[in-house]
């Protein structure tokens, strides 16, 4: 029964300006690609800001899990605004207050400690995952 | 009006993570900002129109923009004009491609751009280096006009 039900939507922050956006960038593609491809999906930010329809209707009225790379929290926000009933929300600057060895660079091309901390953000909001599908509570 | 100590370009991706074309424009913009005008542009974030960034908006109100776009829904150029103001120039990947010759079929995925990705946003990131050049001029002259570029 598990792939008949609905993906949920993963939204990132856009990364463009700091090292800690392009990780949660990077952790959404982690999740949604490797760690639980059957049961999320990335929706693109720019489509809920602009509040495209076939993006809501993804996101309305259900879960979804923000991956935000600072307290602005766009990405959260963008899922809101969108409808969501409850955004679970990932914080990559509190991921990597956790991880307190890892300098993450670069934003395009992510050094190693940024991939690192990418892969920590993902387990997390996997976490989320696996723990909404104990619940029951995204059939 | 945000206080910088000379003119400045605002670079704005779409980033969608969903088509390939987003990342093309997102390393694009990284480029220009990073290597090829570093010291004319700053990015601005496109989420934080819509999460009150004030800072972003003013900007796009005082200074001319650039909005770069991996498809034909446009989300950055519409975005900017929506919150702030209409970007001085709008450029959308899809036809850069077009104008190349080679399309924008695979050119990888939205996670890992292949080799031709990469190609695609080095011609990108110097199409933006000469529109912001462009627009720099038009500033100085204090006639910068909204445009489209395709």
């Amino acid at each position: 029964m598990s792939g008949e039900r609905k993906k949920i939507p993963v939204a990132a922050c856009s990364g463009i300006g700091k090292s800690l956006g392009a990780a949660a960038r990077e952790a959404a593609f982690v999740l949604t690609e490797d760690l639980r491809p059957n049961r999320t999906n990335v929706v693109a930010l720019s489509l809920l800001v602009m509040g495209d329809e076939e993006a809501g209707r993804e996101v309305a009225g259900g879960q979804a899990i923000a991956i935000d790379g600072c307290k602005l929290e766009c990405a959260a926000k963008g899922l809101a605004c969108a409808g969501a009933a409850n955004v679970h929300k990932v914080a990559v600057f509190d991921v990597v207050r956790r991880h307190r060895g890892l300098k993450p660079q670069g934003v395009c091309d992510l050094n190693e400690d940024g991939l690192k901390l990418a892969r920590a953000a993902a387990a997390e909001a996997a976490k989320i995952v696996d723990d909404l599908d104990s619940e029951g509570g995204h059939a | 009006m945000p206080d910088l100590a000379k003119k400045k370009v605002g670079l704005i991706s779409c980033s969608g993570e969903e088509l390939p074309e987003g990342t093309v424009t997102r390393r694009a913009v990284r480029k220009v900002l990073e290597t090829l005008r570093p010291d004319e542009t700053v990015t601005l974030c496109l989420p934080l129109f819509l999460a009150g960034g004030e800072g972003e908006r003013s900007f796009a109100r005082c200074y001319p923009t650039i909005a770069v776009d991996g498809c034909d829904k446009r989300c950055a150029a519409r975005a900017t004009e929506k919150y702030s103001a209409k970007p001085a120039a709008s450029i959308v990947v899809t036809d850069v491609a077009k104008e190349c010759g080679g399309g924008c079929t695979a050119i990888g995925t939205a996670r890992r751009l292949n080799a031709r990705g990469l190609a695609l946003a080095e011609v990108l990131a110097s199409k933006l280096a000469d529109e912001v050049d462009l627009q720099l001029k038009a500033a100085c002259r204090g006639r910068a006009k909204p445009r489209e570029t395709d």
